[in-house]
């Protein structure tokens, strides 16, 4: 029980990732897909943030240095800070998701316009009955 | 100046992009040129960089000074300099090749086209060139993102459907890549791959280290559209506008090769990816379905196109081969097939884009007197077929060679059944096409219904060859396709044995 609760950021991580895989593999519509690998793309977000943590009580990374910027010696400890890597790794993950997200769903609106209809199987039956005719 | 080179070939065509759309608000016919130019001078700048990596060594480039394990570092060794020519050259090819397609299918998409067309050359040379792990992902992001765009970009129908299935597995793909890279980083903390190198084999016990490498491993494999994870390929590289499918079928799989190549044999060793556990044997396993899965699926198909797109299912499973044998021959007959297959996939796609864009036939059973109509096209395919069937002057046989070498030197006979019965299958395949296309009607009859049509007086068939801007692009093509065959072996003594890690 320990185990769990003291990852519980982890557990939390897996949880939202197979939620999101789910959605993408089963759900039969289109948009609900695209929520899916929302979901998928934001459980790595928590993965990385996990990453960073630092237990006993440390903060924000903030350089304290003198008027022209070099750093007094002393006053920074690793220790006494989060590792800021992770955020930055993200920020750039969540504007490749934003990308991916805003493709998905214009090729939704193409869709919809083509088929008049984003679920799956109806638009295979279309795509069906169009190369028998 | 010279120092920059590595840095051009990436943001060369980045930059171009944004200047391609913004001048195509007021003239969209400047887009194209500045395609081309941009695209030539990454070309020239990478041909720079590789002289300079065969004259001084492997080239470390700092992107903002910044030192690595810190910073981003571009590293130019014998492998992806190599890589970075085949990309560049092939685009360059490409975008040429596409100047009348997208005059004809999208005129008012141009600016759009190139510009989207520049990123995704510049995902693929980004991929290529980097030496940090998550850059790469970011530069596989762009280029996948590029790619779903231009596939949905063009009036196919049911072309948004099949970009949009691209979409989920590239993202559940890259995701998996990421979480690889999160792994991995959670250990090491470092995302240099030198520095992962350095690292990692203190800790290949670690099974953190083991799920991180399985999910590089399978992200890649998603990309790269090796068996059974190739659902999305065909659809999508058949319905994409031809001017895309002759960028993104032949490099787009090959890059996540390259990528697969260097997990496997830079950032983790080859004692571990083939000692420690058994991926050459699935790998080798999942090629060989992959294989006769592409070969067989190819033969049911009568579109040209849909053809060659399970073809290039197999293709990638030859690739896997080498990679999955795991030793020195093996190796090379896969980085030699990488630059053979990029040239034989761009010639066919090119040429299937020239005869689409002039006869709008797709179809390869009303190929009749198509010899007659597009010769030189026509002698071109010829030409790549045979290689891709594996005949010795040209690159395929080579390239082949090396791979059923490997395979016997690791005692694989499966695989070295495979990749014979492999040629038949390619052998069916090509044959069918060049019969409809040079002996259809067959002699006896055919001189029947010579003389029947010349009594009605219609009996000439007009060449009616490609755009020149097509033409040339083809022809270069199949000319290299036969002069890399003899000088594979120059090849593979001047840069690709240095590519493979020593003392493998």
């Amino acid at each position: 029980m320990d185990f769990i609760i003291a990852k519980y950021n982890y557990w939390i991580y897996i949880i939202l990732m197979m939620i999101g895989f789910y959605a993408m593999i089963v759900k039969n519509n289109l948009a609900k897909k695209v929520v899916g690998m929302n979901i998928f793309q934001t459980a790595l977000i928590l993965l990385f943030i996990s990453t960073g943590v630092k237990t006993g009580g440390a903060t924000v990374p903030i350089v304290i240095g003198d008027a022209h910027g070099h750093a007094i010696p002393g006053t920074l400890h690793a220790i006494d800070y989060i590792n800021p890597l992770p955020h930055v790794l993200m920020l750039t993950a969540i504007v490749v998701m934003v990308a991916t997200f805003g493709v998905a769903l214009a090729l939704l609106i193409m869709i919809f316009k083509r088929y008049k209809t984003i679920e799956e199987d109806e638009i295979l039956e279309i795509r069906r009955k169009e190369a028998f005719t | 100046m010279s120092t920059q080179y590595p840095a051009l070939i990436v943001i060369v065509p980045l930059m171009s992009a944004l200047i391609c759309f913004v001048v195509g608000w007021w003239n969209r016919n400047f887009c194209y040129k500045i395609a081309v130019a941009a695209i030539a001078v990454s070309f020239y700048s990478s041909v720079v960089t590789m002289k300079d990596v065969m004259a001084n060594g492997v080239i470390h480039y700092w992107v903002g000074s910044w030192e690595p394990p810190w910073g981003i570092e571009y590293v130019v060794d014998y492998l992806n300099g190599y890589m970075l020519i085949i990309i560049t050259f092939i685009s360059l090819l490409a975008v040429i090749a596409s100047k009348k397609s997208v005059e004809k299918d999208f005129p008012e998409k141009a600016p759009a086209f190139y510009s989207i067309f520049l990123l995704l050359v510049t995902g693929l040379v980004g991929i290529t060139i980097t030496g940090d792990v998550f850059n790469v992902y970011v530069f596989l992001e762009i280029a996948s993102i590029a790619a779903y765009a231009l596939i949905a970009i063009g009036k196919r129908d049911h072309a948004p459907m099949a970009s949009f299935n691209y979409v989920i597995y590239g993202t559940v793909g890259a995701c998996f890549y990421l979480i690889g890279v999160g792994y991995l980083y959670m250990v090491t903390g470092s995302l240099n791959m030198a520095d992962l190198a350095k690292l990692l084999p203190d800790l290949y016990n670690s099974k953190v280290v083991l799920v991180g490498f399985a999910f590089l491993l399978v992200g890649v494999c998603i990309k790269m559209a090796l068996f059974p994870l190739h659902m999305w390929l065909p659809d999508a590289y058949s319905l994409a506008p031809d001017s895309v499918s002759s960028l993104i079928a032949p490099l787009m799989t090959k890059v996540s090769a390259y990528v697969m190549i260097r997990i496997m044999f830079t950032i983790f060793q080859p004692v571990f990816s083939f000692e420690m556990l058994p991926v050459g044997s699935i790998c080798g396993w999942l090629a060989v379905i992959a294989i006769f899965v592409g070969g067989i699926r190819a033969l049911a198909q009568k579109d040209l196109k849909n053809m060659l797109v399970y073809i290039l299912v197999a293709e990638v499973g030859y690739i896997v081969i080498g990679i999955s044998v795991g030793n020195r021959i093996g190796l090379t007959g896969a980085i030699l097939h990488i630059m053979n297959d990029a040239a034989m996939m761009a010639c066919l796609f090119l040429i299937v884009g020239a005869i689409a864009y002039k006869t709008g036939i797709t179809d390869i059973t009303q190929f009749r007197h198509m010899n007659q109509k597009m010769p030189f096209t026509m002698a071109a395919f010829t030409i790549t077929a045979l290689s891709m069937v594996g005949l010795p002057p040209a690159c395929g046989f080579f390239s082949k060679w090396y791979l059923v070498l490997g395979a016997i030197n690791a005692n694989q006979w499966v695989l070295v059944v495979t990749l014979l019965i492999s040629s038949l299958i390619n052998a069916i395949l090509f044959f069918r096409v060049i019969e409809y296309a040079y002996f259809y009607p067959h002699p006896e009859h055919g001189a029947e219904e010579h003389v029947h049509a010349t009594s009605h007086g219609h009996a000439e068939i007009v060449m009616n060859e490609a755009p020149l801007s097509m033409l040339i692009p083809i022809l270069i093509m199949a000319t290299l396709i036969l002069v890399l065959g003899p000088f594979s072996g120059k090849i593979i003594s001047s840069i690709i044995q240095f590519a493979i890690p020593a003392g493998f």
